[in-house]
């Protein structure tokens, strides 16, 4: 089941959700057998910021009934580091690399996207607009001016497929996707976490200590449904869908509401295979080609 | 700093295991799994276990997650290698866990992290567990002198039970109703007043390993400690298990569960939490 996407060839349409699979702290624990195996057509990385990140204080989990709460705030070793140290072992997966880049204003993300630009081991880029556990980054994935004129500043400094990756904590993601096209985005993929809260138990304080987080896993599969369908109706570039997916029937889903491609994120805690597992199972079921106009 | 331990890896996915025993040792189950496709776990290791079936549904409509937890024993290798996993029923996970019998099915990933390493030169190894922390020290006791001093530490006398597990062990309880009236940490400070060439291999709730690593940094005795801490995944994809130490915040599924006493603080244990998630 060969895949399009934006130039792209993909053997499959299963992809990884950024920041829930680390390729290389798994091929650490699992050996070859994880690139013999490797569960996802692309691979995503974790968001890569211009400064090196520690993350926020743990605790960074809550269990939720069908899901997880997660508090990370975005640990990474920062532009160089990730260019000296990560890029070169990821640029040796068996699938093309997706670069998620984060910046805390739009030169800072031009920054970022030139930096990709000019390496060859980087096949695309998204865009996080959207975490809503840094103070800052709910800004510009919120309103559609603000994608638009981010847009402005690095869609010239690349001709790599840009794909923006919208927060579903918006009023509208159906007008930002459109802005976004308008910009001259590649593609969207969504939804990102839902932000969320849990107190400490007995306690008027939050657990987390990020404060808030966002949920993921099954619980929020519906929304996901919801918002990807919409967005389908507001935009004709692709769509990357995620949020719950746990199965092929899942993917499936997300494939006929509009989605181009599938991301698998929560499932993969549970199951680290869970990506070769939704693509098989996806595989018997026999997937409906998406819809409008997309490639 | 110790010396650094091999990682043995984990067969990529996981493992649906038959289980093959179910014994009640007071207030604690152990669970044996026959795992022919796993590698033999090195002491101090982990796996993420979660039912195969009925998972989810409990109290809160959990669990979700799967659980982490040191391996207790492995015996036999190959195709017959069997897996123990001592469990105590606290939360919506363990519970599940504790209900599995004879012939069910046990999802695992694993084995996972970085266990024990043998005592620096001229040590001799002491082995301090508090309540279910000491699983991992059991199957690193089998691998040491019989000689070896084991010290446990429990809240009560159905807990106490568990100390049958590890050969030999003198026993703390927190009521008096078996062994010393006190902490394990008592039993520790005589111990190492008898013995200064001591290297200490700790698991149990995090106050325990904070007076242990207290206890030894005072005295200048190397200790290695196996933390936990809430975790999603294991294999270091979630991020979700940080522990502070002297290098910053780590992953404890990928640089630990083992870490060296040296490079921690009373701020590693002051994390909310980092007992066990249930």
């Amino acid at each position: 089941m060969s895949t399009g996407f934006c130039g792209l060839e993909l053997e499959h349409p299963i992809i990884n959700a950024s920041g829930t699979f680390d390729a290389i702290a798994a091929r650490r624990v699992f050996g070859d057998a994880l690139h013999d195996a490797f569960p996802f057509a692309a691979f995503v990385s974790k968001t890569v910021t211009l400064a090196p990140r520690q993350g926020n204080p743990p605790p960074r989990l809550w269990e939720l009934p069908a899901g997880l709460m997660n508090s990370i705030g975005l640990p990474n070793k920062g532009l160089s580091g990730y260019l000296a140290e990560d890029l070169p072992v990821l640029a040796g997966l068996p699938v093309p690399l997706i670069v998620n880049v984060m910046g805390f204003s739009r030169a800072e993300v031009g920054t970022l996207v030139s930096a990709f630009a000019a390496r060859d081991e980087v096949a695309a880029l998204e865009l996080n607009v959207s975490c809503p556990n840094v103070e800052t980054g709910l800004i510009m994935g919120a309103d559609p001016s603000e994608v638009a004129r981010l847009l402005s500043v690095v869609r010239p400094l690349t001709d790599k497929p840009l794909i923006v990756k919208l927060t579903p904590n918006a009023t509208d993601p159906p007008a930002v996707a459109r802005a976004a096209q308008e910009a001259g985005a590649d593609a969207v993929s969504l939804i990102n976490t839902i932000r969320g809260l849990a107190l400490a138990p007995g306690s008027d304080r939050p657990w987390l200590g990020g404060g808030t987080g966002g949920v993921s896993g099954p619980g929020v599969r519906a929304i996901a449904l919801a918002q990807v369908s919409s967005v389908r109706a507001a935009v004709s570039i692709p769509i990357v869908g995620m949020g719950g997916v746990a199965s092929g029937a899942d993917a499936l889903e997300l494939l006929r509401a509009g989605a181009n491609l599938v991301a698998v994120g929560t499932e993969s805690f549970r199951d680290p295979a869970a990506g070769a597992r939704v693509r098989s199972e996806l595989d018997r079921l026999g997937s409906r080609a998406p819809l409008s106009g997309a490639s | 700093m110790r010396a650094t331990a091999e990682r043995t890896r984990a067969p990529f996915g996981v493992r649906a295991l038959p289980v093959t025993d179910r014994a009640e040792h007071g207030a604690y189950v152990v669970l044996s799994v026959r795992d022919p496709d796993g590698p033999d776990p090195q002491p101090g290791q982990f796996y993420m276990l979660r039912a195969a079936a009925r998972w989810g549904g409990g109290a809160g409509e959990r669990p979700f997650l799967p659980r982490a937890f040191s391996v207790l024993r492995a015996r036999g290798a190959g195709e017959r290698l069997e897996l123990q996993f001592l469990l105590e029923a606290v939360g919506p996970g363990t519970v599940r866990l504790c209900e599995l019998t004879e012939g069910q099915r046990l999802s695992v990933v694993g084995p996972l992290g970085i266990g024990f390493t043998s005592p620096r030169a001229g040590h001799r190894p002491v082995l301090v567990g508090g309540g279910v922390g000491i699983a991992p020290l059991a199957i690193w006791q089998d691998g040491l002198d019989p000689v070896t001093p084991v010290l446990l530490g429990f809240r009560d006398g159905p807990h106490a039970a568990g100390a049958a597990l590890l050969p030999g062990a003198r026993v703390a309880t927190d009521d008096g109703s078996v062994g010393h009236h006190g902490l394990v940490t008592e039993l520790l400070a005589a111990e190492l007043d008898r013995d200064s060439r001591a290297e200490v291999y700790a698991c149990g709730p995090p106050p325990m390993l904070e007076a242990v690593r207290r206890l030894c940094a005072e005295r200048g005795i190397p200790a290695q400690l196996a933390l936990e801490a809430g975790m999603a995944c294991g294999f270091g994809a979630c991020f979700g298990c940080v522990v502070p130490t002297a290098r910053g915040l780590i992953r404890l599924c990928l640089e630990g569960p083992v870490l060296d006493a040296a490079e921690l603080s009373a701020e590693t244990f002051a994390v909310p939490g980092m007992g066990h998630s249930g």
